[in-house]
């Protein structure tokens, strides 16, 4: 008796899921289907779903003509640059403060947070100056090196909290062994929190990936990264669906298949360990 | 060689004085364990011999050398920590491999010692497996692995058995005391059960609040407690201690007698305390009373024969030894 | 675990990570404060001089400065309550058995990974569109007249846009939230009798609280500086200009630097508002 209401709400639980679920993703899907169709068939009226000529030549158009691969290079090169940089600065700064805790710590830990609070565009006319003045505006060096400011407190954050999970006795056993503090970083620590170092390092070549306000101001046509070649499309004169959405599923494919791969991961580093 | 000496060692954390001025020497070849309740300072005081604590000042020395400012590696100790701290990452043979790859020793010695250990040990079927496959008494040989293969001057056990379950425990606790037979190396090992200790010491250190309350070997500190803490810890069932008028008797203020030290009787006997049963356990081999309403304490615990019954609720009179009384002063110290 | 000697080398290994962070807050946050006190037109002229603390009572007398809080309010607070509610609902319902759960969690979760300026385009042309939108062709269908989306409910589409890429972050966590619930505590509460409104109430909302208060503090930060959306749909028209919005404008398009400046220092003082409440309940639980 039992068994059978709880079968029967499973079987409405998983109808009320998919249908919601599939409403949720269905602007994805659309995206994707229209980079698919011809010009004529993304506005025809009524719209087609699945019964239309499927066709790649938005994205051979898309490539061909804003020459994609380069915003994709730079978008490649910001976020990766900023983010194995940002962990190579982070490793040391977390193994610190989670097996030397002191008394400034949290408040240290705290502050760096509190640094990823400033508005942007706050500060946003001072970076440009800056920029101007070292020669980094629309450059993608300065582009890492203002992503890697930014993640920074976010990196440092997520590998403090895998870190601390990591029972400090096995870091005293390797200094009993005989490990140097490099030793103990390299060949102990490391390997042991690749898992959280991973998923670190997956959530933040999203964010950086996904960035659009440094983005958008600081770049002009060199530096520029897909936000901003995704951007360019708002102009309605320059406006073709079909076209649209092959550029949007070019940018969005990548981080989109990264993403569901460290989506567990990705929700207990955004709360900062708050959540379990 | 492995000859330990603290000399006037305190330790502090911020204001909290955690360890007053102490002496102690541990001898070459020694089995030293160092017993109290949980926050008496044993940990405290091992980590500062490992050197993963800096002492706030004394010295410590190993065989006459000034260890004080050594680094933990430098010392020549190797440490089981309480959880084992194995590398999940590396194979059971990796983990014994590691201090003798930290100490970049060749590689034909490193494979004779692993061997050699694995076998000591047991562990030669295991040698490729991860630490997170091996049962808690594995790791646990694994984790004393990687401690001989360095062939250390002491070994440091930090409550290497609170993790195992009660019958491993009794096993390891063997292994460990063969291991020492064997090897005749000095070990320090920390634990807050008091079986542990008297099983396995030569020399037992009992710590009360940073501490020592007494240094002896565990037949000394059964037979002649130091004070009511070192009479009350060590022994199981533990010592009764009677205070007030039975105790004023015998001239002294505390006076405490063994529950295997008391006999029980159903008749009146002279010189015999009467009381009324409780709760008995029976182990088989003994039965442990718990005697209430003897007006001398709240309970009287008799350790006695498995044959001897009564029932919860019978009137029974106890009989002490006199000749095994031991006697304290108002200040928990003892007399003669 | 705390010897002199490592100590020293913690603190030494945390030096560029405090001291690139600490540059970078305080570079441009002492040359926003001195802007602000400044009249500087970059391109009219640059620095004209001091001017006191003419910049801020410009910035907050000027008819865009009001609306654009109100503005900046509406979509924050109106944001958090969609992503909430129905977080909270889609959370419970993810925690049901049911087929396929992975597979769901994937769609649900998709949104977040998407480019403000990809999602804000998407809904813009191929949804709002009055002419060849998705909604203008659902509208017709039922006979009705399309709506002009992003000019006649400007508001309500911004936050639509905005809750889609936000309402997965909220389910995912509170549904790892509920996971954590033990559920022999859900157990004890059925044999004592609570139905299950009772156990929402009394168990499942107040374990919640905490991944709530997180939820609504880290959307809060980022909600605070929306821009992408803004920029690629509305540009601020139509009463869409929010307080990040107004300063972007003030800076790069009239190129008043002073008087964006002040604003920024504005900017600043909100979102440190709420970050001091956002650090008091991270600070806890990093003892916890």
């Amino acid at each position: 008796m039992a068994r059978e209401i709880t079968q029967k709400r499973k079987i409405v639980n998983t109808l009320v899921a998919w249908t919601i679920g599939f409403l949720i993703f269905f602007p994805i899907l659309w995206t994707v289907l229209t980079s698919f169709k011809t010009e004529a068939q993304a506005i025809s009226d009524p719209p087609v779903f699945l019964f239309f000529d499927w066709t790649l030549e938005n994205y051979a158009i898309v490539q061909e003509r804003s020459d994609y691969a380069r915003f994709l290079w730079n978008s490649v090169i910001i976020a990766v640059g900023s983010t194995v940089l940002g962990t190579i600065i982070s490793v040391p700064a977390a193994w610190s403060m989670a097996f030397v805790p002191s008394k400034k710590t949290k408040d240290i830990l705290l502050w760096m947070l509190s640094t990823k609070m400033l508005p942007a565009v706050g500060v946003l006319y001072p970076i440009y100056l800056i920029f101007i003045e070292l020669g980094l505006l629309d450059t993608k060096v300065g582009l890492v090196a203002v992503m890697t400011l930014i993640n920074l407190p976010i990196i440092v954050w997520m590998l403090y909290t895998y870190f601390r999970e990591i029972p400090g006795e096995i870091l005293e056993a390797a200094r009993m062994d005989g490990a140097t503090l490099r030793d103990e970083i390299i060949h102990v620590l490391t390997p042991m929190a690749i898992p959280g170092i991973a998923s670190t390092v997956l959530l933040n070549i999203i964010l950086a990936w996904n960035e659009a306000f440094w983005t958008l101001n600081l770049t002009a046509a060199k530096a520029a990264p897909l936000t901003a070649f995704i951007a360019s499309y708002s102009s309605p004169e320059g406006l073709f669906y079909a076209k649209l959405s092959a550029a949007s599923t070019m940018a969005i494919a990548p981080i989109l298949i990264l993403g569901w791969f460290s989506q567990k991961q990705l929700v207990r580093g955004l709360t900062f360990g708050a959540v379990k | 060689m492995g000859q330990i000496q603290l000399n006037q060692v305190t330790k502090s954390f911020g204001n909290v004085n955690v360890i007053p001025p102490l002496d102690l020497t541990i001898e070459d070849g020694e089995f030293c364990v160092f017993v109290g309740p949980s926050g008496c300072g044993k940990s405290t005081l091992l980590r500062l011999i490992a050197g993963l604590e800096d002492v706030t000042s004394g010295t410590i020395s190993i065989d006459d050398n000034d260890a004080t400012e050594i680094p933990p590696a430098k010392r020549g100790l190797a440490m089981v920590f309480q959880s084992y701290a194995l590398y999940p990452h590396m194979s059971v043979k990796k983990n014994i491999a590691f201090p003798l790859r930290m100490a970049k020793m060749d590689q034909a010695e490193q494979e004779r010692r692993i061997e050699a250990a694995a076998k000591a040990l047991n562990l030669t079927d295991y040698l490729d497996r991860r630490p997170g496959q091996l049962s808690g008494g594995q790791r646990q040989r694994v984790a004393i692995g990687r401690a001989i293969v360095r062939e250390p001057s002491a070994f440091l056990f930090d409550e290497p058995l609170s993790n195992l379950d009660a019958a491993l425990r009794v096993g390891m606790r063997l292994e460990i005391s063969e291991l020492h037979e064997r090897l005749k190396t000095t070990m320090i090992y920390v634990t807050h059960d008091q079986v542990e200790a008297m099983t396995m010491a030569d020399k037992i250190v009992v710590l009360r609040a940073g501490v020592i309350e007494q240094v002896g070997s565990p037949l000394e500190l059964y037979h002649r407690p130091q004070n009511t803490f070192v009479a009350g810890f060590i022994g199981s069932p533990k010592m009764n201690l009677i205070e007030g008028k039975e105790a004023a008797k015998h001239k002294a203020h505390t006076i405490g007698i063994r529950p295997e030290h008391i006999t029980v009787s159903a008749k009146r006997v002279k010189g015999a305390w009467p009381g009324v049963v409780g709760v008995s356990e029976h182990l088989g081999s003994d039965t442990i009373f718990h005697v209430h309403d003897t007006g001398l304490a709240d309970v009287i615990t008799v350790r006695s024969d498995g044959e001897v019954s009564y029932r919860h609720g019978d009137r029974i009179y106890l009989v002490p030894r006199m000749d095994v009384l031991h006697k304290f002063d108002a200040n928990g110290q003892r007399i003669a | 675990m705390a010897t002199q000697h490592s100590r020293s080398a913690a603190r030494l290994m945390m030096a560029p990570a405090v001291i690139l962070l600490l540059g970078w807050m305080l570079v441009p946050l002492i040359m926003t404060l001195y802007f602000s006190f400044k009249k500087y037109l970059p391109l009219r002229g640059g620095d004209l001089g001091w001017v006191g603390f003419d910049n801020y009572a410009r910035f907050v007398s000027s008819s865009s400065f009001w609306p654009s809080v109100q503005a900046t309010l509406l979509i924050v607070g109106g944001v958090l309550l969609i992503t909430l509610v129905l977080g909270v609902l889609l959370a419970l319902l993810l925690d049901q058995p049911m087929w396929g759960q992975g597979v769901v969690r994937i769609l649900f979760i998709a949104p977040f990974f998407i480019m403000p300026t990809v999602s804000a385009l998407v809904w813009k042309n191929m949804f709002m569109d009055p002419v060849n939108g998705l909604f203008a062709h659902l509208w017709k269908a039922f006979g009705a007249q399309p709506v002009e989306w992003l000019s006649e409910a400007s508001l309500p589409s911004i936050i639509l846009i905005i809750s889609w890429r936000w309402l997965p972050f909220a389910t995912l966590i509170l549904l790892t939230a509920i996971q954590s619930l033990d559920s022999e505590q859900l157990e004890a509460a059925e044999m004592d009798g609570a139905s299950p409104l009772a156990r929402f109430g009394h168990i499942i909302l107040p374990h919640l609280s905490r991944a709530i208060t997180v939820v609504l503090l880290i959307q809060t930060i980022f909600l605070l500086s929306v821009f992408a959306e803004i920029f690629v749909t509305t540009q601020g028209s139509f009463g869409t200009r929010t307080l990040t919005y107004l300063i972007y404008q003030r800076v790069l398009e009239s190129q008043n630097v002073g008087l964006g400046s002040a604003g920024g220092v504005f900017a600043i003082i909100l979102a440190n508002i709420v970050a001091i409440f956002l650090m008091r309940i991270v600070g806890k639980n990093l003892d916890a």
